[in-house]
């Protein structure tokens, strides 16, 4: 069975996500709204990780590091100035959509095997990461024209 | 010198109990016998008092109430009856000035409007339209919003104009615009003549709103009373005549609220058929507050059990209920979900859209409501969608621009945002017209910090000196109410003519002049090379009857408006068309509200993370004309006090005060009245300190210091309270202004800064 590898995964982009998510608000301290809203989104993230923790021990011996090396190319600390800000939102948009995906594929698998305990965490869990990439896209459609044309 | 009251003693005046229609009682105070009187109304608060200025020998000499007027039926308040006096003070601005050398220099209208559109010129050629910003204010009227919404979206492109309603009113807005889908009061006022109870959130109307008090008080006299319920953590002169007073710990309206709703929900008493047939969310909404039970509640917020019931009680049973919410929500932790809340009252009980029932999501002031209807501030003329193209089109049409000419692509900046730009020198040119950030913003150290940079050229237009036209790199001498023709709209929809009275003093110039002088000069230009329409208005009645067609078929029709007929009367309630032809007294009678998705001002946020919903996301929801209940839970406020902050400071205004006192600071009489801050403390608190009535402490934040006079009595332990908008034009010598401690942050949907708690310290000061 191949479904502890995506739980691997998803385990490890949550705990990814709560990290990047923290980086972010500390880095960006000077734009209130980011750091207050990226600390919350952390702690949601956070929140999934626990929730996933039962599956990686019902499902699985053998974890899975392939997204820890994703954080290590999205985000590069000599970005600066307001281009920093929009190209660090951007990677955790892209963050975001790789938990998206494995709750996706996840989720395939909990029909499949009729587990409902991992349908609700889907549930639960998916709807909030889906409200983490809105936020996101909303800040960079916010933070795009100028940074791209002004400063 | 006549006087038919001493509002200054005596504030709200003698009672004349009723019920059914208030009572006319004319309030006058007059210098000298005028030789003729000139229609208005006072722009001082969102009441928007029909008022007279009387004119002597080209003076104002006085004023006095508008017995027909369907606000106020002739009364007026301290700050109507004596703030006019500001007209004349001798410290008015009466030239431009220019900053040469470090220095403000008296210059020539000529020089300082070449020199600012040279400006513009040179910035919008480097750097787009997007390097200049519009900070406005809530004081000017809907004539000279119209023209600066139409200049600034339309001519350059700015996606940047905001103003001060941001810190006022943005969460009144969007509390509209979440519940029902688009803004606009759904109440009349007069629903107070016969409503069953009151419910004031955050709200010290006996201070804030002096005339619509009155007539709350004038019920409490009748044979019929009202029944009050205060939610207010200071003991103030609302909450001193309230049924059931509230007073909850700083930030925690959602959980106060959400346990009122619980125990009426539980109760039964809810009206189930209209909650079926109009709206939606409510078992989402019901599962959330269910978690708050009366324990809960008490133990989060320091409400008694019992008094939540009793409050319940009031509000699920009566049968007509007027709500109404303030600064105390709007300015605090998750105001707009708070705010919702109170939309939910009246949604789940069905009491709207008839006689007895409204809600007033205030304002500061009547003018705020028009930066929201034109479009001067983060939203689009008319309630019209940024979100949605056709919408914009239909702008695009009026203004004959294209479509990507008017600046939708993304969220419009609010106004924290545009001080962030500023701070970040993307912004390079703000031009501040009819305020005073200096003293109005949080964090007053960073916003000085910020003015003054380099890289920023600043055009600040006021009437006044002020904290901020002195960091100015332009002054332009603005005409102020009485000296100036226009329109505006109080909270409960009805909009009033002002006319002039006088001319203003020197080469002072009307806001609309300035503005459309600038868009003349800038040639702003349509899209078939037509000069924009903003250019060719010679008058403020050009604008409105341009405005008239921008608000065709919206929710604020004011097509059936016009200067004559809002002239000799009283004021008049839009919507106003053709089939309500002298206004409409309540919204959404029929149950539909404004959220088709073809009509709606907006598609939504997600009330946690402020982040908006999609086109598509909404088509989902699908509400056609249903109204939505939105659920929140509680939020922790991102400051609380510590070991080393231990005390909650809240902030908030007084009776005789207004905006940063720079017309009322100017009268004598309101001056004399309250003539500086204070913090006021609890007797505890002074005991543990030390401290006695009238001595010097100093509070102190993370941000900042100032020295106030204690005042003891009326807050709880733990909470001090200090007056906002004291600065420091009339009293150099000593930091005094709240916002030196205020914390810079904002709600995720309104966008309005948190100024009602921050954590402090305070000793006491050896003067
Ligand atoms: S209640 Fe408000 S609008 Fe009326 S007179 Fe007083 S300040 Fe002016």
């Amino acid at each position: 069975m191949n479904l502890a590898h995506y739980i691997g995964l998803l385990e490890n982009s949550e705990k990814q996500l709560t990290e990047a998510f923290e980086y972010v608000a500390n880095k960006h301290k000077d734009e209130v709204d980011i750091e207050q809203v990226c600390l919350k989104l952390s702690a949601w993230s956070r929140e999934h990780h626990g929730r996933i923790m039962p599956f990686v021990e019902k499902y699985s011996e053998d974890h899975e590091s392939e997204p820890a090396s994703l954080k290590r190319d999205l985000f590069t600390k000599k970005r600066r100035g307001s281009l920093a800000l929009l190209r660090d939102l951007h990677d955790l948009w892209l963050l975001t959509q790789e938990a998206q995906l494995c709750w996706i594929v996840i989720r395939q698998a909990a029909l499949g095997l009729r587990d409902e305990d991992l349908k609700s965490c889907y549930q639960f869990c998916n709807t909030r990461t889906k409200r983490q990439a809105e936020w996101l896209l909303g800040r960079i459609k916010q933070a795009a024209p100028q940074t791209l044309l002004v400063a | 010198m006549k006087e038919t009251r001493d509002s200054i003693d005596d504030i709200w005046g003698s009672r004349t109990g009723y019920e059914g229609q208030w009572p006319v009682r004319v309030d006058e105070r007059i210098e000298e016998e005028p030789d003729h009187w000139v229609q208005s109304a006072c722009v001082l608060c969102s009441n928007g008092c029909g008022m007279d200025i009387g004119v002597k020998e080209g003076r104002i000499v006085g004023v006095r109430g508008r017995a027909e007027d369907r606000v106020n039926h002739g009364r007026l308040g301290p700050k109507g009856l004596h703030s006019w006096v500001a007209n004349h003070s001798q410290d008015r601005l009466t030239k431009p000035l220019i900053r040469r050398n470090g220095k403000l220099e008296e210059a020539s209208w000529e020089e300082a409007m070449s020199l600012i559109v040279q400006k513009s010129k040179e910035l919008v050629q480097k750097h787009t339209a997007s390097s200049i910003g519009f900070y406005t204010s809530g004081q000017l009227l809907l004539e000279e919003y119209y023209a600066l919404g139409v200049l600034g979206k339309a001519g350059l492109g700015t996606p940047h104009m905001d103003g001060n309603t941001r810190l006022c009113t943005a969460t009144a807005a969007a509390a509209l615009k979440v519940s029902f889908g688009s803004d606009g009061q759904p109440g009349s006022y007069t629903d107070l003549d016969t409503t069953e109870a009151v419910l004031l959130v955050g709200h010290n109307m006996a201070s804030q709103q002096t005339v619509l008090w009155t007539r709350i008080l004038d019920r409490l006299a009748g044979p019929n009373p009202p029944h009050l319920v205060v939610i207010d953590p200071r003991l103030t002169y609302t909450a001193e005549k309230a049924t059931v007073h509230l007073a909850p710990r700083a930030g925690t309206n959602v959980p106060l609220m959400n346990g009122l709703l619980h125990l009426i929900i539980e109760a039964g008493h809810i009206n189930q058929s209209y909650i079926e047939a109009h709206t939606q969310g409510f078992e989402e909404l019901k599962k959330i507050v269910s978690k708050w039970t009366p324990e809960r509640v008490e133990q989060l917020t320091g409400v008694p059990a019992e008094k939540l019931l009793a409050a319940a009680r009031i509000l699920g049973t009566c049968r007509t209920l007027v709500s109404t919410a303030l600064q105390g929500v709007y300015q605090s932790m998750q105001a707009t979900a708070a705010a919702v809340q109170v939309n939910n009252l009246h949604l789940l009980r069905g009491l709207l859209g008839h006689p007895g029932s409204g809600i007033y999501q205030m304002n500061g002031q009547p003018t705020a409501q028009n930066t929201r209807e034109c479009g001067a501030d983060g939203d689009l003329p008319a309630f019209r969608n940024w979100g949605n193209e056709e919408h914009i089109k239909e702008l695009a049409k009026l203004w004959n621009v294209h479509p990507d000419q008017i600046p939708h692509w993304s969220p419009p900046t609010h106004a924290m945002q545009i001080w962030r730009y500023c701070e970040q020198g993307s912004i390079k040119m703000l031009w501040i017209s009819g305020t005073n950030p200096l003293v109005s913003l949080p964090e007053l150290d960073r916003v000085r910090k910020i003015i003054q940079q380099e890289s920023l050229f600043v055009v600040v237009q006021d009437a006044f000196p002020t904290e901020t036209t002195q960091y100015a790199d332009v002054v332009l001498p603005a005409a102020i109410w009485g000296e100036k023709t226009g329109t505006f709209t109080n909270v409960d929809r009805t909009v009033h003519i002002t006319h002039k009275a006088i001319d203003p003093p020197g080469e002072a110039r009307p806001d609309f002049d300035i503005f459309v002088d600038y868009a003349r000069r800038m040639d702003f230009r349509g899209q078939d090379g037509s000069p924009l329409l903003v250019c060719t208005w010679k008058t403020p009645e050009d604008a409105f009857n341009a405005w008239r067609e921008c608000t065709r078929g919206r929710p604020c029709d004011y097509t059936g408006l016009s200067y004559a007929k809002l002239t000799g009367g009283s004021g008049i309630q839009w919507p106003c068309n053709e089939q309500y032809p002298n206004g409409k007294t309540h919204l959404y009678e029929d149950g539909v509200f404004n959220t088709a998705i073809d009509y709606c001002e907006t598609y939504g946020h997600d009330l946690e993370t402020g982040a908006p919903r999609s086109h598509d996301d909404y088509k989902l929801l699908d509400p056609q004309g249903k109204a939505f209940l939105k659920g929140s839970d509680y939020e922790p406020p991102h400051e609380v006090p510590d070991e080393q902050y231990p005390l909650w400071l809240t902030t908030g205004r007084l009776v005789y005060h207004f905006h940063t006192r720079t017309k009322t600071g100017r009268s004598r009489a309101l001056n004399h009245a309250a003539p500086d801050g204070f913090v006021q403390l609890s007797a505890e608190d002074a005991a543990r300190y030390g401290i006695q009535d009238g001595d010097m402490v100093e509070v102190e934040s993370r941000r900042g210091k100032v020295q106030e006079p204690a005042r003891i009595g009326g807050t709880e332990p733990g909470l001090v309270f200090i007056p906002f908008h004291y600065g420091y034009w009339d009293k150099p010598g000593r930091p005094r202004a709240a916002n030196e401690l205020t914390i810079t942050e904002w709600d995720a949907v309104s966008k309005q800064p948190h100024y009602k708690y921050a954590a402090v310290r305070i000793r006491k000061v050896n003067a």
